[in-house]
């Protein structure tokens, strides 16, 4: 019988698009040197072009050109044989800019398929994040730092012959390392990234991940209303206005936090995360005015609390704020809940503030902001300690 | 034409008033007599001539409206698409290439269910720059969920326009419609027009009413937002089902407009002209009646027995109805006044779509022959109706002729 493929590269849109591009057309070429056929082809609903959106690139691929067509008779596979994920805060789950809802990274994985993800972490606390499943699946962690770049550059850091690497250990049915080789020797013609993919493949590991093992957070579930049930005009009910609200210890009411849609939350768009230092806060409300997305709650306190269901990370609150350390941009691997900030602050000062230390201790004020970065010139900074991954035997 | 009821016809001789006014002018006193709230005009032949009217009319006190001259077409159609959301009874139009630059707007209207009317001063669209008349400005939205209507009087304009606002408005339609008037032959030549009483306007035409759909303070909603392919489909058979029940409004109000103002159209959807007997008819849109009318009581003296059905809606085309009608006939010519490029037997917009409501609507399906003809404002002659008519008897009687030809076209 023949035997049909199918892969997802999941990316942040801009920054990783080129790259997941890249990753699918490879699995394809790699594929068509042992004779198998293939497609590679983006999720059109994604606007791939926008900062951080989540998106994905797909190969299918199969024996014969029927199998292939079978497989190419839909939107997108609904199973897939293995699943990458090239930015390890992705593991939070994925919404599409065209919204289908809070997606788990493993999915449309296959029972007893593997799951890739880019990552500086280790497996368990990467499970802190991935969503738990009720098939057995297998965790296979690629070591590196997210890749990143642009709509016009591309991070040429190997990060697309190592996951090809990794896929051909994987995934032996799908192609041998001798096919992405192949494909590496006569296509993109360089040694070094023959070396990368074997390097790759050499190190490549999974872990077997049980029944039950994960995140335990409970997905939004939504249903499709009919053509007769929706409203008409192509209008949506508005937000109510929002009000004040509770201080967690005194109870008393005070502060503002705008209504907002329950059913549309932009937090996997982000990489980076605000956190805020109440302590110092002066209250001088330029990160709520400045807040493209009106993520900041007005605290009874008078301080803004970034609310973090709302909030998909631009970073404009950090650049604006005046004060030294009052708001720094965090990597969102760090956190595993979306929890206020400003609640925990009250709860216990003491704790929060020493957990800032934590967060930010390295953090200087930044210079100006960019995208996917925290900073200008963040990318250099890290070759040095990509460079150290890649050496390490 | 119209006809008056006898019964009414005292009683609106107190309050109608007679004036000799353009189809423009008509329809400039039908926003004035429906109290329109918001127009909005750019300059373009022959469309000119009714904001020009309009805002006389303002000028001189008689109407009260925001009267807003845009930049361009495109601004014009987008500030009263806003202007309808909000809740006020609308008022715009333009001419060919205008109304083509106005397209974005136009698209996006039907979709997020805003009444506005509109006047289309049909024009040729470009190159040739040119003024006369074609169909195939207003004709160009005809798939997207539009409205559209053709007149060929002064009279039928001020009528249609006030029928025109009491469909849009019901709660059950609420899509924008366009009245077509053909440049130059009703735009912009005088005839004698009754004006009905403004109170007579008022019983006819209740406030236009958005509801829920109302954007507004106190009801917050947001519209148009960007939708994926989970949500486009739905939206699209929403606008489906006003086309499925557009036909039985249109009668309602057509019928409650006789009871108003005692003026009978008759079967809303066509005229029918001389057809009881005959053996052929011709059918078009628009002014052209009137050379084709004068024709076939012509011929009919020579004991030609030759009809004519002039199409006033387009959309929603009545296409069953129309089909029982023509069925009876032993071969159709229409006459476009417009043109289909590639089109099936290359034949004009309202051929094809006839022959299309034919060929599931009628069990003897005649021949229908396609005539191109009156094309960039060209006159259609007395003869040139004589010579169609001939042509469509020779297929009545079984000789094939050509499904598309030109007439009035030097050779």
């Amino acid at each position: 019988m023949a035997q049909l493929f199918a892969v997802e590269i999941i990316y942040r849109g801009v920054f990783q698009k080129t790259l997941a591009k890249n990753i699918t057309r490879g699995i394809v070429l790699a594929a068509h040197n042992e004779g198998k056929l293939g497609i590679s082809f983006g999720r059109y609903g994604d606007a791939p072009e926008r900062n951080g959106i989540p998106g994905k690139s797909f190969a299918i691929v199969a024996d014969d050109e029927l199998t292939l067509e079978a497989g190419m008779a839909q939107y997108e596979p609904k199973q897939v044989d293995v699943s990458v994920v090239l930015d390890d805060t992705l593991c939070k789950g994925t919404e599409s800019w065209a919204w289908y809802g809070l997606r788990p990274v493993n999915g449309s994985l296959r029972p007893g398929r593997t799951l890739i993800v880019v990552s500086l972490q280790d497996a368990p606390t990467l499970l802190k994040n991935i969503h738990r499943r009720d098939q057995p699946y297998k965790l296979g962690i690629m070591k590196g730092i997210a890749s990143f770049s642009g709509m016009w550059v591309y991070k040429d850091d190997h990060t697309d012959v190592r996951v090809l690497g990794a896929i051909a250990k994987a995934m032996p049915e799908l192609f041998s390392l001798a096919s992405v080789e192949k494909f590496i020797t006569e296509k993109l013609k360089s040694p070094v990234k023959v070396t990368s993919a074997h390097t790759a493949f050499d190190r490549f590991t999974t872990i077997d991940v049980k029944p039950g093992q994960g995140n335990p957070e409970e997905l939004f579930k939504f249903d499709l209303p009919g053509w007769s049930d929706m409203r008409g005009g192509v209008s949506i009910k508005g937000q109510p206005q929002g009000g004040p609200y509770a201080d967690p210890i005194t109870k008393e009411l005070g502060g503002f936090r705008p209504a907002r849609n329950e059913l549309f939350k932009k937090y996997s768009s982000r990489t980076l995360r605000p956190v805020v230092n109440f302590a110092t806060c002066t209250k001088c409300t330029l990160c709520w005015l400045n807040c493209p997305d009106a993520s900041f709650d007005v605290t009874p306190d008078g301080t803004y609390d970034a609310n973090l269901e709302v909030c998909c990370g631009c970073g404009v609150c950090e650049e604006v704020c005046p004060v030294k350390n009052c708001i720094t941009m965090v990597n969102e691997s760090e956190f595993h809940d979306n929890k206020s900030q400003w609640v925990a602050f009250k709860k216990d000062k003491d704790a929060y503030l020493k957990s800032l230390e934590k967060e930010i201790t390295k953090a200087e004020p930044i210079e100006k902001r960019t995208h996917g970065f925290r900073y200008r010139g963040q990318y250099q900074e890290q070759v040095p300690a990509a460079l150290e991954i890649a050496n390490k035997r | 034409m119209a006809t008056l009821t006898k019964s009414v016809e005292e009683k609106k001789k107190i309050n109608e008033q007679e004036a000799l006014i353009t189809g423009a002018e008509a329809i400039a006193i039908a926003c004035k007599l429906a109290n329109v709230d918001v127009v909005t005009a750019y300059p373009i032949r022959p469309y000119d001539t009714v904001m020009q009217y309009i805002s006389q009319l303002v000028a001189d006190g008689e109407m009260d409206c925001e009267f807003i001259v845009a930049e361009g077409e495109h601004s014009q159609f987008e500030i009263v698409k806003h202007a309808s959301v909000c809740g006020a009874r609308v008022f715009c139009g333009s001419s060919g290439v205008g109304w083509m630059y106005a397209m974005e707007a136009l698209t996006v209207s039907p979709a997020l269910r805003v009444p506005m009317v509109c006047m289309v001063g049909n024009r040729a669209l470009d190159d040739p720059g040119a003024f006369g008349v074609e169909h195939n400005d207003a004709l160009a939205v005809r798939d997207l969920g539009w409205m559209l209507t053709w007149v060929d009087s002064a009279q039928e304009a001020l009528d249609t326009a006030l029928i025109a606002y009491r469909v849009a408005e019901d709660r059950r339609i609420f899509v924008p419609l366009a009245i077509s008037c053909d440049g130059a032959f009703l735009t912009h030549s005088q005839a004698l027009v009754q004006i009905p009483a403004a109170e007579l306007v008022q019983k006819f035409l209740p406030r236009y009413n958005r509801g829920e759909l109302l954007l507004h303070p106190d009801n917050v909603i947001s519209v148009a937002p960007q939708a994926n392919e989970d949500w486009v489909m739905e939206i699209r058979r929403q606008n489906y089902a006003v086309t499925e029940i557009a036909c039985d409004v249109i009668r309602e109000v057509y019928a409650d407009f006789e009871r108003t103002f005692g003026r009978k159209y008759g079967n809303p959807f066509f005229e029918e002209y001389m057809t009881e007997d005959a053996e052929v008819v011709l059918l078009g849109m628009g002014t052209l009646s009137t050379p084709v009318k004068v024709a076939i009581r012509k011929m009919r003296e020579q004991g030609k027995k030759v009809g004519f059905v002039r199409l006033r809606w387009f959309r929603p085309f009545a296409g069953p109805e129309l089909a029982k009608c023509l069925e009876r006939f032993k071969a159709i010519g229409v006459l476009d006044r417009d043109f289909s490029f590639g089109s099936p037997n290359l034949s004009g917009v309202v051929a094809t779509e006839v022959r299309s409501a034919m060929y599931t609507g009628s069990s003897t399906r005649p021949p229908v022959l396609g005539f191109i003809g009156g094309l960039g404002g060209r006159e259609v002659t007395v003869p040139d109706v004589e010579e169609m008519t001939e042509i469509v008897f020779k297929a009545a009687q079984g000789k094939p002729q050509p499904l598309t030809q030109w007439i009035g076209l030097r050779g």
